[in-house]
């Protein structure tokens, strides 16, 4: 088992690199989906975000 | 500090800062990317958050813990990549993001008040992030302490201070928000280095098989107070099982029991920080930020790649550097003296000194053995460094222009044991005393500072939450001060989270960067998971049953926290100075139940607490439910 003792150890192993695939599966697979055009509350949301920025930094 | 050093430092800082100024005058925020109506590039998001989740507390605090404990820490990695940015990404994201804007909502304590119009639930769970997160923040700096100190080999008081001066110079002027290109800069350069460090690791340990059957064969090097608590290796899960020791009656030490540190590592370290990411505040606001699900999508690939590149790297290099240090670690160097005597203490647990010379026989009878010397680019004048001397340390002296060499064939925790610390060593220590030794000069010194500025961008974020929590969400829900008022008091906030960070990691010593972590990320999802995952799901869920459910989970874990857990209690100490007991878990009882974590206790009841309240109460307005799920 990779020169793992533990099959519980290994099996973590083994899920880390299949989780990130799926990941990068997913990613890939997904890559044109959920597109979503800006709506009035999304831009509304975006100017008093900023503003409390703009408060925090200036 | 050397030439080389200081070159690195400079081109890394001009760098940093040319490339940040173009980021930031150019795309700015992600706020900027919003408002624009423009999408940030999917690696570029990607990379912005995992440099906000990933700090020098998942590195070097965590990659410590997996040197002692071993390899299962990788459970962790696995959980935050599947749930930290699967689950995350694809089923939180999107959802967190169109309520948020729909009662818009710009702090996590504000989506919860707003998502149950409750104001209580507003400012309770500010006051609970405000008094809470700073100990998060006190891992992440310390975690950068803890790397400057052995870069720079100056104590790891000195490297605090100097850490948090240089925190407080970028947060508190303004510094709060990640500049998305210089966060996914800093990303990338992580990547690079965690890169370079698992490939060498690797490659010195002779390929991933050899390494890992070097790192089995060290079972027997396990040391017994481990051993003692079920470390079978650190290429094996600790042992499970339900202790059938005994509480002892009141005023006597807890046993120790071989299922102990199964608990630990699986309740403490891998669930509360694998789960509790899906509830911390900093993370859940980034997602409003973001344009569509869509980007989400994009990014979760980059995401997932990026986590496992992080602390599936810490993970596997830290357990790996007891093979290095024990078997290939060669301190080419001036030894001052290979007999200093140090001693321990009474109990064998407090910080070592040097033993005088009219030390009592029962001084020298208990005193170690350390060897100290110098590094050979190193001015006489600096501090010299103390490995420990045992049985398998061989030392070979050098003639008069030739440098000494000393094996000193220990295991990574052993290894951090110094004249700075107790006989129980430093897990804090061990990833910078590890890429100090094992790796070239110009990569220790790149590698600090692209970890010092992963920290940064956590903090950045830590310290907005901390501030806001206590001026927007606080102060203008109690007392409806006006906006410029809460400003003030946002950066007020950000001094005291500051202080009272860097007060804890001061006061807390050495072993702390994991477990405080552990703590906050438990407490955060045992409080606020129920009701933000109810609030973002269920139309179903009521405002008394979020109100009960938060309430529920922060008391039963802070109890667990202060009277059952302990670890955590005896390190209070404010059980024993109440009731006289160590843990309030009665004689007789399981010694288990003082190693298991708040969350496994506190998330449950916080659970059941939402489902009966809500199924006893009236459903929300009609007309609420619908803004807030936008229909």
């Amino acid at each position: 088992m990779l020169g793992l003792e533990g099959f519980g150890v290994f099996l973590a192993y083994v899920l880390c690199i299949g989780s990130a695939a799926l990941c990068i599966a997913y990613g890939a697979l997904t890559w044109n989906k959920g597109d979503e055009s800006i709506r009035p509350e999304d831009e509304q949301w975006a100017k008093k975000e900023k503003q409390s920025d703009n408060g925090l930094t200036n | 500090m050397d030439l080389l050093t200081i070159v690195i430092i400079i081109g890394y800082l001009l760098i940093t800062a040319y490339l940040g100024y173009r980021g930031y005058t150019q795309t700015k925020t992600a706020t900027d990317y919003l408002i624009a109506g423009r999408k940030a590039h999917p690696a570029v998001m990607a990379l912005s958050y995992g440099a906000a989740f990933i700090s020098t507390s998942a590195i070097v605090g965590f990659g410590g813990v997996a040197a002692n404990f071993g390899m299962g820490l990788l459970w962790l990695t696995f959980l935050n990549i599947f749930v930290g940015v699967f689950i995350a990404f694809v089923f939180f994201g999107g959802r967190t993001r169109r309520m948020g804007h729909l009662l818009d909502a710009h702090t996590f304590p504000e989506f919860l008040g707003r998502r149950f119009q409750s104001r209580f639930l507003h400012v309770f769970s500010a006051l609970v992030i405000f008094v809470f997160m700073p100990l998060y923040a006190m891992a992440v700096i310390k975690g950068g302490a803890e790397f400057i100190a052995a870069v720079f080999h100056v104590s790891p008081e000195i490297a605090l201070y100097i850490f948090a001066l240089i925190v407080a110079a970028y947060v508190i002027p303004g510094g709060l928000k990640g500049v998305m290109l210089t966060d996914a800069l800093q990303g990338i350069i992580m990547l690079i280095g965690m890169t370079i460090l698992i490939f060498s690791t690797y490659f010195m340990l002779g390929g991933v098989i050899d390494a890992h059957q070097s790192l089995t064969a060290l079972k027997s090097e396990v040391p017994q107070s481990l051993a003692a608590i079920g470390h079978r290796g650190w290429t094996s899960m600790p042992l499970f099982g339900w202790a059938s020791t005994k509480m002892p009656p009141a005023g006597s030490p807890i046993p120790p029991d071989p299922h102990n540190l199964w608990w630990i590592m699986v309740t403490t370290i891998i669930l509360g920080v694998g789960i509790g990411v899906l509830a911390q505040p900093q993370l859940i606001v980034r997602f409003m930020t973001v344009k569509s699900q869509q980007s989400l999508n994009r990014a979760v690939g980059v995401g997932g790649a990026f986590i496992l590149m992080m602390t599936g790297v810490a993970f596997t290099v830290g357990a790996l550097s007891n093979v290095y240090f024990h078997d290939k670690e060669v301190i080419t160097c001036r030894i001052l003296d290979d007999s200093v005597l140090m001693d321990p203490g009474p109990g064998g647990k407090q910080k070592l000194k040097p033993i005088s010379a009219d030390a009592s026989d029962d001084v020298k009878a208990r005193a170690k053995r350390f060897i100290t010397y110098r590094l050979l680019n190193e001015p006489s004048t600096a501090p010299p460094h103390y490995v420990l001397f045992t049985p398998k340390t061989q030392i070979e002296r050098g003639s008069a222009n030739a440098p000494d060499v000393i094996r000193p064939g220990l295991i990574s925790i052993a290894r951090t044991i110094s004249n700075e610390t107790t006989m129980q060593g430093n897990v804090d220590r061990i990833i910078p005393t590890y890429v100090n030794s094992a790796m070239p000069r110009w990569f220790g010194v790149i590698f600090m500072l692209t970890l010092l500025a992963a920290a940064m961008s956590t903090l950045a974020g830590q310290f907005h939450t901390i501030g806001t929590a206590i001026g927007r969400d606080v102060l203008q829900q109690v007392t409806s001060a006006k906006p410029e008022r809460s400003v003030l008091v946002t950066r007020i906030g950000i001094g005291i989270g500051l202080i009272v960070a860097i007060v804890l990691g001061r006061i807390l010593g050495d072993n702390i960067i994991a477990l405080a972590t552990a703590i906050f990320f438990g407490l955060c999802a045992a409080s606020f998971l129920p009701a933000f995952i109810g609030g973002l799901f269920s139309k179903r869920i009521t405002k008394a049953a979020a109100i009960s459910s938060v309430v529920a989970g922060f008391f039963t874990s802070l109890f667990w926290l202060l009277f059952v857990n302990a670890k955590t209690a005896v390190g209070i100490g404010l059980c024993s100075k109440l009731f006289h007991k160590a843990v309030l878990v009665p004689e007789g009882w399981s010694v288990t139940w003082t190693v298991v974590d708040p969350l496994v206790i506190g998330l449950p009841i916080s659970v059941i607490v939402a489902a009966i309240v809500t199924f006893f109460t009236k459903p929300m307005d009609e007309s609420h439910i619908s803004k807030c799920f936008g229909k």
